[in-house]
C-alpha cells in the first residue's frame, strides 16, 4: 500500500505492507520502527480511550487508532497528516496548548458550593439537565472536532467545539454554581455565537457526540440570560 | 451581551422575515396571474395603511437582519472587526431603511 506521510513541508512516500484488521496507527507505528525511525507522531493507549492519535487520514481527522486502513484506504493509497487548525511541531505532532487554553477561557472547569461537610447533593439521573448534561459528558478532549471545525478555521479566537460542549454540560450541571459566569464567557463572537451550525464537528466526532447541539443549547441560555438582564 | 442580544435580534427578524417574503412572493405571483398595469398597482397601494404597514415592518426588519449576517462575513472572509466594522455596519443599516422606505413611501403616497 502507498502511504504519504506530511513531513514539515511536504508528503513523504513510504510502502507499508497491507494486514487484515489494520489500523491507521498500526500504519504510522509500521513506518516509524521500521522504515524511517525520525517520524514523530503522538499516541498512548491505542484503544480509544486517550484521545491522543487523531490525525488527518485522507483529509479526514480521525482517530488513527480505531481506523481500520480498509474503511478509509482510496485506490490502496493512504494519505496522513497533523490535525488542522493546529500549528504544528514536528510531523504528525501539533501544538495543543491553544485547544486547551479554550476550555479555560470558556470556564470548562467545574465549580461546585459544597463542602466536604455537606450531604451529597441529590440528582435525579432522568431530569431534562441531567439528560442533556450526560448527552455532551463524555468528550475526551482528542480535538477531532476542532480540526473539522470551519469557522475556528476562519476566526482563530473562536472556542470551539470541545470547550463549549464542556461549557453547556457545565451549565446544565444542577450542582453548578457559577453558570452566569460560564454563560459570559461563552457568548459573543469568539464563543457560541460564531457557530454557524455546519455540524462538521457532530459529523466527525468519534465519540457520536453533538457539539453542535451544545452550542445551540448555549445560545438559548445566554438569549434567556441576557432577557432577563443576567449577562 | 451585546452580541447575545444581536444575535436574539437576528432570529426575530428572521421569523419575520420568513412570513413577510411569503406573503409578497404570494401576493407578486396572485396579483400577476391576469396582467396588472402600474396605475391599477398604485390604485390599490396608494393611502392603503395595512399595505403601508407590512412593507415598512418588512423594510425594518430586513434592515436589522442583514447587517448582523454580514458582520461574520466581513470578520471571517475580510478580516474586518473592531469599531470600524461596527460603524460600517450601522450606515448600511441605514442605508437599507432609507431605500427601503423610499420605495415604500414613493408607491404608498
Amino acid at each position: 500500500m502507498r502511504v504519504l506521510v506530511k513531513r514539515s513541508s511536504a508528503f513523504q512516500e513510504f510502502e507499508v505492507p497491507r494486514h487484515p484488521s489494520q489500523t491507521v496507527l498500526d500504519v504510522v507505528t509500521y513506518i516509524q520502527r521500521k522504515l524511517d525511525p525520525t517520524l514523530a507522531y503522538r499516541y498512548a493507549c491505542r484503544v480509544g480511550m486517550c484521545g491522543s492519535c487523531a490525525m488527518t487520514v485522507n483529509g479526514v481527522p480521525r482517530w488513527t487508532c480505531r481506523t481500520h486502513v480498509d474503511r478509509v484506504a482510496r485506490n490502496d493509497e493512504l494519505r496522513i497528516g497533523p490535525l488542522k487548525n493546529f500549528p504544528v511541531i514536528r510531523d504528525l505532532v501539533t501544538d495543543m496548548r491553544e485547544f486547551f487554553d479554550k476550555w479555560a477561557r470558556a470556564q470548562g472547569r467545574f465549580q461546585g458550593g459544597r463542602t466536604r461537610h455537606d450531604d451529597f447533593e441529590k440528582v435525579a439521573p432522568d431530569s431534562p439537565e441531567r439528560k442533556a448534561a450526560d448527552a455532551g459528558i463524555e468528550c475526551i478532549g482528542c480535538a477531532v472536532c476542532y480540526s473539522a471545525c470551519n469557522v475556528v478555521a476562519a476566526n482563530p479566537e473562536y472556542l470551539g467545539p470541545a470547550a463549549l460542549n464542556r461549557a453547556w454540560t457545565l451549565v446544565k450541571d444542577a450542582r453548578s454554581v457559577d453558570v452566569i459566569d460560564k454563560l459570559r464567557a461563552v457568548a459573543g463572537d469568539a464563543g457560541c455565537h460564531a457557530c454557524h451550525t455546519h455540524m462538521d464537528c457532530t459529523e466527525r466526532c468519534p465519540k457520536r457526540l453533538s457539539p453542535t447541539a451544545a452550542i445551540a443549547g448555549l445560545k438559548r441560555a445566554t438569549a434567556k440570560a441576557a432577557l432577563k438582564g443576567e449577562l | 451581551m451585546t452580541q447575545t442580544v444581536l444575535w436574539l435580534a437576528q432570529r426575530i427578524t428572521a421569523a419575520i422575515l420568513a412570513v413577510c417574503v411569503v406573503v409578497h412572493l404570494a401576493t407578486i405571483i396572485y396579483a400577476v396571474q391576469g396582467g396588472l398595469t402600474a396605475a391599477e398597482i398604485l390604485g390599490r397601494t396608494r393611502g392603503n395603511t395595512a399595505w403601508l404597514a407590512f412593507y415598512s415592518l418588512f423594510v425594518v426588519a430586513v434592515a436589522i437582519h442583514a447587517p448582523i449576517g454580514l458582520r461574520p462575513v466581513l470578520g471571517e472572509w475580510l478580516k474586518w472587526r473592531g469599531v470600524s466594522r461596527e460603524i460600517a455596519l450601522s450606515f448600511f443599516s441605514i442605508f437599507l431603511v432609507l431605500l427601503g422606505m423610499r420605495a415604500v413611501i414613493g408607491v404608498f403616497a
